[in-house]
């Protein structure tokens, strides 16, 4: 009996051993675990951290940094981040609450396009019509005006042809300025050839 | 020898037309600008022929989430522009939402909320707060506001049962009797 109860003592002192180093084990893994969760805790919070920081209250800096960029239509010519009616200030927390849900600066005007018009921007939006048409005008302006300009210098009576004409039609593919001063060229020759007589009698007499 | 003076070099015609050009352009725009602002706003007897308003949800028209007014023929339409942030506008909600309730009965007149440049929840808040329950919807890109040229708020426009506009109030209601005497004569 003594025998037997040894023999059940020795085989409870080894199921207890093995019992005390399974826990031993499990008690590893469990701090194995917990390691772990912590590495895996801290890698998640650093990237979690930026996501956390939008859903933070805008400072006045970044609300104005977009508003700086909008015009209410009410208030023509005043920018939104100095304007002082309610209606803007309405704007100003809108612009406020939607950076503090993460949306971006090209998100936020396009809402304020979308609801009020695309003139609620302080720049017309970057589009090639934008400046097509501004050039487009200008040229079209420039022929016109070249057009009139023209035509003023035809001769405004129906059927009279201007002295310019004539003479350019006298002699083709002379200009016009080089026609004067051939003509005016006898003129002065008989101007000088006078002068040079009245002062040539002129000595005569005093002579 | 007499010489002959240097021919005068001034700037080139193609400089002077495009300056002349563009000054005329620029006088050509600050003209149609100015000539828009003295225009006011649409005058009776214009045709008003066709917008759309996307109404506020609790503000539908029939369960519809948008109003053409041409599908608005053969009613008479009341279009009141307002904001969340128009002092004056308050002065008349009260007003408005009386005639309407006196006039949505007979089925032959209907209001119509312009909300001008307002954000919502203020504008929602504006509704409940006057009890105001005829259709009601923000102006989306101020397009139905700069059809009807509008100068301010409060604004209201009467149009007849042919689509004609036929009478202008800019500024307040001051009382229902205002109201009803712009209504009554176009259901005649």
């Amino acid at each position: 009996m003594s025998s037997a109860r040894k023999q059940v003592d020795k085989e409870t002192s080894k199921q207890v051993m093995r019992a005390l180093s399974l826990s031993q084990g499990n008690s590893r893994s469990v701090q194995f675990a917990s390691i772990l969760l912590a590495i895996l805790w801290l890698t998640v919070s650093l990237f979690v951290q930026p996501v956390s920081a939008q859903g933070t209250t805008p400072t006045d800096d970044e609300v104005n940094k977009i508003a700086k960029q909008l015009y209410c239509p009410v208030c023509e010519s005043t920018p939104l981040d100095v304007c002082p009616t309610e209606a803007c200030r309405q704007w100003r927390d809108v612009i406020r609450t939607m950076l503090s849900e993460g949306r971006s600066e090209a998100e936020i005007k396009q809402h304020f396009v979308e609801q009020y018009g695309v003139r609620v921007l302080n720049e017309p939006p970057n589009r090639l019509v934008s400046y097509l048409v501004p050039g487009i005008a200008i040229l079209l302006g420039a022929f016109m005006l070249l057009r009139g300009f023209q035509s003023w210098k035809k001769a405004t009576v129906p059927g009279h042809t201007s002295i310019k004409e004539e003479r350019a039609a006298k002699s083709p593919g002379e200009k016009y300025s080089d026609i004067q001063a051939r003509e005016m060229k006898p003129a002065q020759d008989q101007y000088i050839a006078r002068i040079e007589e009245e002062l040539r009698k002129r000595n005569e007499s005093s002579h | 020898m007499i010489d002959s003076p240097a021919p005068r070099r001034g700037v080139p015609i193609w400089i002077q037309i495009i300056v002349w050009a563009f000054l005329v352009g620029l006088l050509a725009i600050v003209g149609v600008g100015l000539n828009r602002a003295q225009q006011g706003t649409v005058q009776p007897g214009h045709s008003i022929d066709e917008f759309t308003l996307p109404l506020f949800s609790g503000y539908e028209m029939d369960g519809q989430t948008e109003v053409r007014i041409a599908d608005l023929r053969g009613k008479v339409v009341v279009i009141n522009f307002w904001a969340s942030w128009c002092k004056p506008c308050e002065q008349e909600a009260a007003e408005l939402q009386a005639a309407w309730e006196e006039y949505e009965p007979t089925g032959e007149v209907i209001f119509l909320g312009v909300d001008y440049v307002d954000t919502e929840p203020e504008a929602r808040v504006y509704l409940k707060k006057f009890g105001i329950s005829f259709p009601n919807g923000p102006d989306l890109a101020t397009r139905i506001s700069q059809y009807f040229r509008i100068a301010g708020v409060p604004e209201t426009y009467f149009v007849d049962k042919d689509g004609v506009l036929q009478y202008v109030r800019v500024g307040p209601f001051t009382s229902i009797d205002q109201i009803r005497e712009q209504i009554d004569p176009l259901l005649k």
